[in-house]
């Protein structure tokens, strides 16, 4: 038999599985398991959006759109944009609606990364980061951000970070796993920064509805860098359509022309009936939008001072819908504690180390639950947590 | 604390603890008290109540929506025959609306005879009452925002971990 292992390229043996996986297998094998260990929302997609999505496929709408993606739908993107975070976008050069916010990260970094480019990604950050600049024959610079920074990007780390190889910084706030979060205040000091060294920032936008007490703000919205910014974001997790795979990509027409090449040849164009259905979400959905923010906001608080008095010491996340306890007091690893955790009490919490090795000593709870189950589910995290400190 | 946030929680769930809502709101539960107290003052909040389906209970229940036409009168404009009208024990939802009639009654008995014998003996009898139409409820689909009858819809299958 030949060896396909050998077959394998070096790029795909390079990319490490996901760590998150690992965990799912776990999990998925036992029954009645309470799971805190997931990304996306418990909402079902407003049905307005669904019935428009429907009603597009009654109508015949079944063909393939414009590379970029309806015109329709990249107007409303570009409104939106301007509307709630104050960045204007030219819908017929400088947006491409994408298959999810991850399509977005990829071409993005494919059409900037060259091999032996090096990329700044975060840590602990979103699991596709990494791999993504690997693919790209890119080197990942990691920056290990601190938990007494609230996970912030600091000025200090981002200068200590930059070489003459820096070609791209690649951020998501706020951030998936840690709820971590940048203020117009904290953009401020690393603008500067920014311009100086000419890097492009590719900023992964996808939870900017999901900010609680600060507003949000983009990267894109500071006049002087606005063109070496690449936003990312998409409908996934505020209108709560991960399933519908739609995102969308914005920044300066040459970028965004490059980008589209490599979109067209390798999608063609984003799926038809969830962009009729997204058209409906960004014309009619803004209550909705308010009424799930509000609902994540309550159960942030729960969840925050669930754990902070059980013992684990959790900060307060700014936005998204993760909070990230540190369990370093237990005196077990992130791994071993979640599972441990699991086999004690069936509770499913990802280990902070899936998103890096700065994930250490913290575990990532996702807080898109009702409180009646993240109530049921910090209890027994609880029971776990105090059997642990009677050892 | 925004009211509103407080609003919404109870409005999903009136049994909601008050140690739970403290949490959830980040505030003290003496603060919360304080609150659900003022808002029961002023009459934002009108009471704690269950919804409940007695389609499934052995309790007979006939539910009519009964359109009213009515005549106001100098002084009191609506509100004068509105009042005479929503007292009834029987009415138990009843609002003034634009268009071709002017109230609307949600009427409840326990059987049809009941909810007809009401509207021809009291409400059409009333001075200032010039007509009604009477509709029947066959069947409830969503009262309060909850949806009453088997829907696959709120099931929820998400993948028990994803990143």
């Amino acid at each position: 038999m030949m060896n396909y292992e050998n077959m394998l390229s070096d790029r795909a043996k390079i990319i490490k599985p996901s760590g998150i996986r690992k965990f799912f297998d776990l999990a998925s094998q036992m029954d009645d398991v309470i799971s805190l260990g997931v990304g996306e929302p418990d909402f079902t997609t407003p049905w307005t959006i669904r019935e428009a999505a429907i009603y597009s496929i009654e109508k015949g709408k079944t063909f393939y759109t414009a590379n970029r993606g309806l015109l329709e739908l990249r107007k409303e993107i570009c409104d939106y944009y301007q509307r709630r975070f104050h960045v204007s976008y030219d819908p017929e050069t400088e947006c491409i609606v994408t298959v999810g916010g991850s399509e977005g990260i990829d071409i993005a970094t494919r059409a900037l990364i060259n091999p032996g480019d090096e990329m700044i990604v975060l840590d602990p950050g979103y699991v596709a980061y990494t791999p993504s600049v690997e693919l790209s024959g890119g080197i990942p610079v990691s920056i290990t951000l601190r938990h007494e920074d609230q996970f912030k990007l600091t000025p200090e780390l981002l200068k200590a970070a930059i070489t003459p190889k820096t070609k791209v910084l690649l951020m998501n706030y706020p951030s998936n796993p840690t709820g971590g979060f940048m203020t117009k205040e904290d953009y401020e000091k690393i603008v500067p920064i920014i311009k100086e060294s000419g890097i492009i920032v590719i900023s992964d936008e996808i939870y900017a509805e999901l900010s609680y007490e600060d507003e949000f703000c983009s990267i894109a919205s500071f006049d002087e860098i606005k063109d070496q910014c690449i936003v990312i974001s998409g409908f996934s997790k505020a209108f709560a359509m991960t399933g519908w795979r739609l995102g969308y990509v914005l920044c300066n027409p040459i970028i965004s022309k490059a980008m589209l090449k490599i979109h067209q040849y390798i999608i063609m164009s984003a799926p038809t009936a969830p962009q009729y259905g997204a058209i409906e979400g960004l014309r009619r959905c803004e209550d909705e939008v308010l009424m799930m923010r509000d609902s994540y906001l309550t159960r942030r608080n729960f969840c925050v001072k669930a754990f902070n008095d059980m013992g684990l010491e959790t900060f307060k996340p700014q936005g998204a819908f993760y909070v990230f306890p540190c369990i370093k007091s237990t005196g077990l690893t992130s791994d071993e504690f979640c599972e441990q955790l699991l086999n004690d009490q069936k509770v499913a919490c990802v280990p902070g180390t899936a998103f890096g090795k700065a994930g250490e000593g913290f575990i990532r709870v996702s807080y898109a639950y009702s409180i009646e189950e993240l109530k049921i589910a910090t209890e027994k995290i609880k029971i776990f947590v105090d059997k642990l400190k009677n050892k | 604390m925004e009211d509103r946030l407080l609003l919404r929680l109870l409005q999903k769930n009136a049994r909601m603890k008050i140690t739970d809502l403290a949490a959830a709101l980040d505030e003290s539960k003496d603060h919360i008290i304080e609150r659900l107290t003022e808002l029961e003052k002023e009459k934002v909040i009108c009471g704690y109540h269950t919804i409940v389906n007695w389609d499934l209970t052995n309790t007979e229940i006939v539910t009519a929506l009964i359109q009213i036409n009515a005549s106001p009168e100098r002084d009191y404009g609506y509100d004068r025959i509105a009042s005479h009208i929503y007292k009834f024990e029987e009415v138990d939802t009843m609002y003034l609306l634009s268009g071709s009639f002017e109230f609307v009654a949600i009427v409840k008995g326990k059987t049809m005879q009941e909810v007809a014998h009401f509207v021809a003996s009291k409400l059409a009898c009333l001075d200032g009452v010039t007509g009604t139409s009477t509709y029947f409820v066959l069947k409830q689909y969503k009262n309060n925002g909850v949806v009453l009858i088997e829907d696959e819809d709120g099931k929820n299958n998400r993948l028990v971990v994803t990143p």
